[in-house]
């Protein structure tokens, strides 16, 4: 039965790739076996994270650049990452709608996914539903997420190649994408760049990115972009080797090839430079250490060791015993 | 392990009335169902792409131009070829009574007219599930 | 006199509010049928301003009370009836019915395809053509629709935007065709695209090769069609979308401003193309508020035109508009209400100075209306000309505490969206963003869910049901007709001078890269039986397509 689904998988079937996204989705137990059974099978795809603020039209830009992989010959996925209402638990995925035209397009696949209350979580199922697309044979996969916040960054942070949108007069421009995320972006887009300011914004993104490496508080991954930028023509085309700022109208499609074209030369670069492997290493050890983290709360949670919590609880309350020597015991329990 | 409902929107045809389809989606999503909003002009062959991809539970789809005869059973058509027979199918819309039995006789599990309150539509689609898991 | 009133009306509610413990009103609150608040009674204090300057008289500046001196008692307002369907040749039969039946005037209802700019045999025209209006593909559909119907007697108006030029080109060349000179004709082209991005859906172009088309339009007729009315800006489709009666005047009246700034940017003088804008209004079921409404909306629209864009003539100033009763406000439930329904609404539109008015159908909520439903339609405009009084003497509403109070308030509401949508850079940029689609949505699930919870009654539906049979005797269109208009179109195709229609397509292709007015290469290419699908790919080539904004 799962050796059906991963040979569905890997033969790109619609039904069993999707099914599978949606069993890891809802978190069913059952799934792991197929998600081990796929890993062997991945690593050819090259995954590019896109994320920006509410409104910078990152659905269009990646509906354009869809275009441009289908017209270059790549098959492509798109996981579009939405949030879930914190109300109802509910919600609405709209950004299928600007990429319909591609729906009929059978090297195309468009899933889109709900945050479901915990970004952590989301972060997790999107790692193994482009583990499951990257089996399948897709061979460019875009995550785009919402949002600007370090809870999306985490979801993007799996990619290859991680793309940043801004936008031009929404209110306090790339302040909404300074702190913390501005360090992870190895392409930045200014999209609807016929709008007044446009320069202006563009102008403050080269600044803090020159900041940052004159302070030296480049991280590692903007620092994989300076090497890349020496390795690989056609990436960056700054002094310093600092990532690329490209204007976009995504809408009139202006501007588009050269985001692809960065993209690209970002991923030959790290290629060329041995630093993709580095950076799937850093990859994987956040995706370990979640997993990990998570299971141990899942463990948290079992109904023994609930009891035994409150039990110990109570004698660290009565002076029984210190809070030290109740961990300690605690996690003897869990094994 | 949390399972949600999950429902592909959608509008084919070339009709723009979407106020119908845009209150449903809001209330799906408040009784915290995931929907998948596909927009206007849709042809059958990309709700059924969509569905599939997407693994919805249902389709929801709704019409108000009189295309109807021609569009739900085309989307019938395409989920029997692409052997999909888990996705529950809705339609709605200014259609006439006396096109129901046609389309049901289609494959369309229900026909919500004009008037119809979004709770039964909601409760409708919780009690016709095709599948659990 | 004040202070007797202020005492009076003090000792009056202290009296109100000792009786409500013991009689408690129906209801906690009382709203209007936009959810504003509904007051309990009203007085002279609730009216502010200087009669002069707030209202006036008719045909006089600000307009409240009415575009012409004398309003009904010159005329009535024109009866159209909005008909079409199937082929051009069933249509053609409807409106000489129409027009036998007393209508004055024609309104044009084209399908989707011919809406959306696609051929009859275009794949996505399938199991559409004919359906919602009548199928043009050809100066040929056109010369059918009209004939024997003299277009220098008769007044038309086609609901058409994305494709305007070109349907108005064809309209143009019938008229040729009959000896009618283009100065001698009448009508509406509606033309209006901004409401079809947030509330109709019938869009081909973005935004601003959308509005160079429809400025086109403006400049061409300022000098060859006088008398047509070149565009009808639209509330009808916002408020049919869920809008409140202050929105769809305030984002229609904004929609309004951002086409006279697009021709006074494209070079229009505004005296020369403001008096032939023209507007098109709904009618819902609260009539008070509904002619407080279309009594609002000519007032701040003459302060617009006058203040804003320094208009100098009055017929610059003056709101002229249509009215079509609420096709939303129809329920499917005991479809004879609806007569009711109609009849107030077309009361509200009268009482507020429409200049012409469409009646719905009875069974408008369950399919096309039938030619019977269609008469009791116009028989209801008919009995509220001929036998209400309402017509006889103008705005016979004014003075009334409550109404000219609601006037107010709504023009206060609507000034305050006008300020805001200025301050987003405009109404296309106010949709571009998604705010105008997302303030519409927002009415539009409070007023269901209002529906839902029993808070709003809606009569039939949700409060004095009945068991129903299902009704009978509607209109259906027979599936052939898509068929039958592939075959007329193909055999167009092989009779026309193929050389001739490719030489003014290009003709088109070249200009449409420029700024060149493209009206008349547009009329040359219809006269040679280029089709409106062959038209609208050439411009589709230039200027791309519209992606839908959908804010949820």
């Amino acid at each position: 039965m799962s050796d059906d689904i991963v040979a569905g998988i890997r033969s790109g079937d619609v039904r069993a790739i999707a099914r599978t996204i949606s069993r890891i989705d809802n978190g069913d137990p059952g799934i792991v076996g197929i998600v081990k059974a796929l890993h062997v099978h991945t690593g050819e795809a090259h995954v590019i994270g896109i994320t920006g603020p509410p409104g910078s039209g990152k659905s269009t830009l990646v509906d354009k650049l869809v275009r441009s992989y289908r017209r270059d010959g790549f098959t492509v996925a798109v996981v579009a990452v939405d949030p879930s209402s914190p109300f109802t638990g509910g919600a609405i995925l709209g950004d299928r709608i600007r990429m319909q035209a591609h729906a009929t397009d059978e090297g195309v696949f468009i899933r889109s996914l709900a945050t479901r209350g915990h970004l952590g979580g989301v972060s997790r199922a999107t790692i193994d539903t482009v583990r499951v697309l990257d089996a399948a044979g897709y061979r460019r996969i875009i995550i785009e997420t919402v949002g600007v916040g370090q809870s999306e960054v985490d979801i993007v942070r799996l990619a290859d190649t991680i793309v940043l949108v801004s936008v031009p007069g929404l209110g306090d421009d790339i302040q909404a994408i300074k702190a913390g995320v501005m360090e992870i972006g190895d392409v930045f887009v200014v999209n609807k760049s016929d709008r007044d300011g446009a320069d202006r914004v563009v102008r403050e993104i080269k600044g803090m990115l020159e900041t940052a490496l004159v302070n030296g508080t480049t991280p590692p991954f903007a620092l994989a972009g300076h090497g890349v930028a020496k390795a690989a023509a056609g990436y960056s085309d700054d002094p310093h080797g600092l990532p690329p700022v490209i204007k976009t109208i995504a809408e009139t499609g202006e501007g588009v090839d050269s985001v692809k074209k960065a993209i690209e030369g970002h991923r030959a670069g790290l290629d060329q430079a041995g630093l993709l492997r580095a950076r799937r290493l850093a990859n994987v050890e956040h995706e370990l250490r979640s997993v990990v983290t998570d299971r141990l709360t899942a463990l948290l949670e079992r109904d023994d060791i609930r009891s035994r919590t409150k039990m110990l609880s109570a004698e660290v309350v009565d002076r029984a015993r210190d809070p030290h020597d109740a961990a300690d015991d605690l996690m003897a329990a869990m094994g | 392990m949390e399972r949600k409902i999950r429902v592909l929107v959608a509008k084919p045809g070339l009709d723009g009335h979407d106020r119908g389809a845009k209150v449903i989606a809001r209330a799906l999503r408040d009784a915290g169902m995931e929907v998948i909003y596909t927009g206007l002009r849709q042809t059958p062959e990309q709700i059924v792409q969509a569905g599939m991809q997407e693994d919805v539970d249902c389709i929801a789809m709704s019409i108000l131009s009189g295309a109807h005869n021609h569009l739900f059973p085309r989307v019938m058509e395409l989920l029997k070829e692409r052997k999909v027979d888990d996705i529950l199918v809705i339609g709605g819309g200014v259609i006439p009574e006396s096109d129901i039995p046609f389309l049901k006789s289609a494959g369309i599990a229900e026909i919500f007219g004009p008037g119809t309150p979004t709770k039964v539509t909601i409760d409708f689609i919780r009690a016709n599930l095709k599948r659990n898991s | 006199m004040d202070d007797k009133l202020k005492q009076g009306l003090e000792r009056w509610n202290l009296g109100i509010e000792k009786s409500l413990a013991r009689f408690p009103e129906r209801r906690k609150d009382f709203v209007t049928g936009s959810n504003a608040p509904a007051e309990r009674l009203c007085t002279p204090l609730d009216i502010e301003g200087d009669y002069s300057d707030k209202l006036g008289f008719p045909g006089e500046y600000p307009f409240t009370r009415g575009v012409q001196n004398s309003m009904y008692r010159g005329r009535f307002w024109t009866m159209r009836q909005y008909a079409g369907f199937a082929t051009a040749e069933e249509s053609n039969k409807r409106y000489k019915y129409l027009l036998q039946q007393g209508q004055t005037g024609l309104s044009v209802a084209f399908d989707l395809p011919t809406q959306i700019g696609y051929d009859s045999d275009h794949p996505l025209s399938r199991g559409e053509v004919g359906k919602v209006g009548v199928a043009i593909d050809s100066l040929a559909d056109m010369e059918t629709l009209f004939d024997g119907i003299p277009l220098d007697k008769v007044s038309t108006s086609m609901t058409i935007n994305a494709p305007a030029p070109i349907l108005l080109a064809m309209y143009i060349a019938v008229g040729g065709k009959q000896g009618v000179p283009p100065d001698k004709l009448n009508g509406t082209i509606q033309n209006d695209i901004l409401k079809e991005y947030v509330a109709r859906g019938t869009y081909i172009f973005p935004p601003e090769p959308s509005m160079k088309l429809i400025t086109d339009i403006f400049e061409y007729c300022a000098k060859e069609v006088p008398n047509w009315n070149t565009i009808s800006i639209s509330g009808y489709h916002i408020r049919e979308a869920g809008a409140t009666a202050i929105q769809e005047v305030a984002f229609t009246l904004a929609d309004g401003i951002a086409y006279v700034d697009a021709a006074i940017k494209a070079g229009l003088g505004v005296d020369d193309f403001a008096p032939r804008l023209s507007f098109f209004f709904n009618a819902h079921n609260d009539l008070l508020e509904e002619v407080a409404k279309y009594r609002a909306a000519r007032r701040v629209w003459a302060r617009i035109m006058k203040e804003r864009f320094k208009a100098e003539s009055p017929k610059s100033m003056m709101l002229r508009f249509h009215t079509q009763t609420g096709g939303s406000t129809l329920t499917a439930q005991q479809p004879d209400n609806n007569v009711v329904r109609v009849t107030i609404q077309a009361l509200a539109a009268v009482l507020g100075g429409t200049q012409s008015l469409h009646t719905n159908s009875r069974d408008e909520a369950l399919a096309l209306p039938s030619e019977a439903s269609v008469r009791i339609a116009l028989r209801s405009q008919q009995i509220i000309a001929y036998e209400s009084g309402v017509a006889e003497t103008i705005d016979p509403l004014a003075g009334s505490y409550y109404v000219e109070h609601l006037t107010d308030s709504i023009e206060e509401g609507v000034w305050k969206y006008i300020r805001k949508i200025d301050s987003l850079g405009g109404a296309v940029k106010a949709i571009e963003n998604g705010y105008v689609q997302q303030e519409i949505q927002d009415a539009a699930y409070a007023y269901q869910m209002d529906i839902e919870s029993g808070e709003r009654v809606v009569v039939g539906l949700n409060k004095f049901q009945v068991e129903e049979k299902a009704p009978e005797g509607l209109l259906r269109v027979d599936p052939i007709v898509g068929e039958q208009q592939v075959k007329k179109l193909a055999e167009l195709r092989a009779r026309r001078d193929g050389a001739k229609v490719k030489a003014t397509l290009a003709a088109i292709d070249a200009a449409s890269r420029g700024t060149e007015n493209l009206m008349p290469l547009i009329l040359d290419a219809v006269c040679a039986y280029a089709t409106l699908g062959e038209i609208c790919d050439v411009l589709r080539g230039i200027y791309g397509e519209y992606q839908q904004k959908v804010i949820l």
